[in-house]
């Protein structure tokens, strides 16, 4: 099981009495002004949550798994998430067992 | 882009709702998605990634004050895989800029090699 958008906007809904269409909508703008923020260049910083870091990667070489031939990796910005403090604290404290 | 700053961009994108049900609607979103890393649910977020828990086997680790080792048990730390959308926008983004820069300095070379023989 997953947590997916559909989740999260029926919690809104349920919460936040937003309507089914307002939480539906406030669910994927979310996601999509953290998109355009990355994709300007703009790295996001969520307190409590985490940080969305850009960095650039050189070109490197790389191989086609398929038939081992070499072919380079060309430069590329990539994201990568630093989670904060608090949220690492939480899930440290998970046991597992699933 | 911090917390408050998107709560802004998304309070005007929503005008219709007041600023303080914005502000909680990000504040339980962020405390849903922890919420799931915390009980071991991963989050998958069709375009954006997906979050989930990798575990880190205990370890022998030291005090770096005092030099002396510690027993570190295991752990679960949240890990983070953009999506293939989140991904190719990034990068798209990244490569355009690349480009834009290398056109712009041939551009500017171009108008040195012009002013010189002017």
């Amino acid at each position: 099981m997953a947590l997916t958008k559909a989740e999260m906007a029926e919690r809104l809904y349920e919460e936040l009495g937003l309507n089914k269409r307002e939480a539906k909508e406030m669910v994927e703008l979310f996601f999509e002004e953290i998109r355009l923020a990355l994709e300007n260049g703009q790295q996001v910083k969520l307190s409590g949550f985490g940080n969305f870091d850009l960095r650039e990667k050189k070109q490197r070489p790389g191989r086609n798994p398929k038939t081992g031939e070499e072919i380079p990796i060309s430069a590329r910005r990539v994201v990568t998430f630093r989670p904060g403090q608090k949220l690492k604290a939480r899930v440290e404290a998970y046991a597992g067992g699933e | 882009m911090t917390k408050s700053e998107l709560i802004e961009v998304l309070a005007q994108a929503q005008g219709q709702l007041a600023y303080r049900d914005v502000e909680l609607a990000v504040k339980y979103m962020l405390e849903h998605m922890s919420q799931a890393l915390a009980t071991g649910e991963r989050i998958e977020i069709r375009g954006f990634g997906s979050f989930s828990l990798h575990y880190r086997p205990p370890r022998v680790g030291r005090n770096p004050k005092t030099g002396e080792a510690v027993e570190l048990s295991g752990k679960y730390v949240p890990h983070f895989k953009p999506g293939k959308e989140l991904r190719e926008r990034v990068n798209d983004a990244y490569q355009r800029s690349l480009l834009s820069q290398e056109v712009h300095g041939r551009d500017k070379a171009h108008e040195e090699v012009a002013r010189e023989s002017a």
